[in-house]
């Protein structure tokens, strides 16, 4: 009953996820991955695709070259473990992105290993891990274009990207 | 006398370039870095007939814009002339030429008749007074004027520098439009000097580094297309593609032919940890070359086929590595300071081009097959993905400006760091491959 609630008000909010979402922390930072893209949902409710974006927290930064989980990462990984076992009716594609700096085979491959850990890491927290998906984009998706070290630290991420669990 | 060729296809093993070598005193040496360029003068070819006209103005200035474009030569303006040429057959006055500073003299003349093209063409050396060489004559579809035109500039700077040309070649792209944060790329091909663009894949989809096969009837590329990055191999001639490898839960990229066209090199990454793999086309059999914790990546094999340079982070930082085909022990070839990566290793397989980052900045640069001699030939923001040249004697890549406006364009510059200048393409454009010189 409560899936199918959420997955109405999802249809009836994907019109407006697609073309409204000035926060840049909605849905999926490239081509939609995996099972099918959703929409978000209102952030109030705690069941929510918003809710997992802006009060758990859809992402977590690296360092220049690195895909160590930190400390600070490790909490909003929790959260996003925690989140993932009570809500089982959704699957996540984590976004492995790197920054200018770099070749493009390299960052794509540098991209894969903090997807990776993050993987690693939610599994290690009681995620199953046939709900959970990697993929790169390397430096092919930036959220922020300047060419300094403040948008190069926020590029350097690992983004989960919710889908239904239906199809996945 | 002038050699009837039928076909366009023809003329490149006529003039092999140890004959070449022996012509007199007109004569570049590549390796040596030109400083000053050698003067020539190509007035225009004569048309046969009125409707020629066009045609051969259109054909003489492709020529004049290859020859000048490698940096080795300069053209001397029609204006400076004090003979003209009207007739193909009629003698030369050296005198004329000399009179100008024209060292080289390229004289053509162009026939049109019912869809078909004929050019003949003779190259003089005017200080010696002698011809270089014999005449020439391509024949073809008036379509392919261009081509015609590439063949020519490829004769004639094969005649004078003893090297093979690389005007009548073709490279592959990805063609890019939109801002940074919304980029849109779909693969494109041209002629090496930027003409005849097609798209050969629309934009839905990220696609990335496409590779020719070695004989330029296909072309390797990664896409998102599965939502996840794969490999496919696409038919130039028909535009067909399929997608080559392919296992759930891994990520597949870096692609590149073997010299025999039948093995392709990739990077294959599982659980986040990326290795070198090689696949047989026909028979789809995998076969791992390398198994290690670090990245393994941008793999290119030497022209005969036995050894593959690559990029990995084995030592703490990407370096580049040369192997066996078969894979096993690789040896670290590069030392200097800084990253180096997407190594692509020269057709002529004296030299490796890389890509180097040191110090914030960008360098597209060539090193000896041992790792000796290296040599930095740009310095940008972002200079990535050299191609060679047929001959191997320039380097093609990818520049990116800084900041968010961030652009990408093609950049071309020859092996000893001159002649750097931009290719034009209609929009934002990188990862070039350059095919090998057409049939």
């Amino acid at each position: 009953m409560k899936l199918v609630n959420k997955l109405l008000m999802a249809g009836a909010v994907l019109a407006l996820a697609a073309c409204n979402d000035p926060s840049g922390l909605g849905g999926s930072d490239g081509a939609s991955a995996g099972a099918g893209v959703i929409g978000t949902g209102l952030p109030s409710d705690p069941t929510s695709v918003a809710y997992f974006q802006q009060a758990v927290g859809d992402r977590v930064l690296f360092a220049v070259d690195q895909s160590t989980i930190s400390t600070q990462n490790q909490t909003v990984l929790d959260g996003q473990a925690q989140w993932l076992k009570a809500n089982s009716d959704f699957n996540a594609v984590i976004e492995g992105h790197a920054d200018e700096q770099g070749t493009r085979e390299y960052n794509l491959a540098l991209g894969a290993r903090r997807a990776n850990a993050v993987r690693e890491y939610l599994i290690s927290r009681g995620v199953a891990a046939d709900r959970l998906k990697t993929v790169s984009y390397g430096k092919e998706r930036p959220i922020e274009i300047c060419s300094e070290e403040a948008c190069y630290e926020r590029n350097r991420r690992a983004v989960t990207v919710l889908s239904s669990g239906l199809t996945g | 006398m002038i050699r009837i060729l039928t076909g366009l296809l023809i003329a490149a093993a006529l003039f092999p370039a140890s004959l070449m070598a022996q012509d007199g005193p007109l004569r570049i040496e590549i390796t040596e870095g030109v400083i000053e360029p050698l003067p020539f003068a190509v007035p225009g070819f004569v048309p046969d007939t009125p409707e020629a006209a066009d045609t051969a103005r259109q054909l003489t200035q492709v020529i004049a814009a290859d020859l000048t474009g490698t940096g080795l030569f300069r053209e001397i303006p029609s204006s400076a002339y004090i003979s003209q040429i009207t007739d193909f057959a009629a003698p030369v006055q050296y005198a004329d030429w000399k009179a100008v500073n024209a060292q080289a003299l390229i004289t053509g003349a162009v026939g049109v008749s019912g869809g078909k093209l004929t050019v003949r063409f003779r190259v003089y050396d005017v200080f010696s007074g002698a011809e270089l060489g014999n005449g020439l004559q391509f024949a073809g579809g008036i379509d392919g004027w261009r081509r015609m035109a590439h063949k020519v500039a490829d004769a004639v700077y094969s005649r004078i520098t003893g090297e093979g040309g690389y005007f009548d070649s073709r490279v592959v792209f990805v063609s890019e439009s939109g801002p940074k944060n919304d980029r849109r790329k779909r693969l494109a091909i041209m002629d090496y000097d930027g003409a005849n663009v097609q798209y050969l894949t629309d934009s839905s989809s990220i696609v990335l580094a496409p590779r020719f096969s070695p004989t330029g009837d296909r072309v390797l590329y990664t896409s998102y297309e599965s939502g996840f990055p794969r490999i496919y191999v696409l038919d130039v001639g028909n535009v067909k593609r399929r997608v080559l490898q392919q296992t759930d839960g891994t990520m597949s990229f870096a692609p590149r032919f073997a010299p025999d066209g039948r093995t392709v090199l990739f990077s294959l990454e599982q659980g986040g940890n990326t290795d070198l793999y090689a696949l047989e086309i026909a028979s789809g059999r995998q076969t791992r070359l390398t198994n290690a914790p670090s990245i393994e990546t941008a793999p290119s094999f030497s022209p005969d086929g036995k050894r593959i340079v690559f990029e990995s982070d084995r030592s703490g930082s990407p370096q580049l590595y040369v192997m066996r085909a078969s894979g096993g022990e690789a040896n670290r070839i590069s030392f200097g300071q800084g990253r180096y990566g997407t190594p692509v290793w020269s057709p002529r397989g004296d030299l490796i081009a890389f890509t180097k980052q040191n110090k914030g900045r960008f360098h597209i640069g060539v090193m000896r097959v041992d790792g000796s001699e290296e040599r930095l030939l740009t310095a940008s923001f972002l200079d990535e993905g050299p191609t060679w040249a047929p001959n191997g004697r320039v380097i093609m890549f990818t520049r990116e400006t800084q900041g968010e406006g961030g652009r990408a364009s093609l950049y071309s510059v020859d092996i000893t760091g001159r002649n750097l200048k931009p290719v034009r393409t209609p929009d934002g454009s990188s990862d070039p491959s350059w095919s090998p010189l057409q049939n």
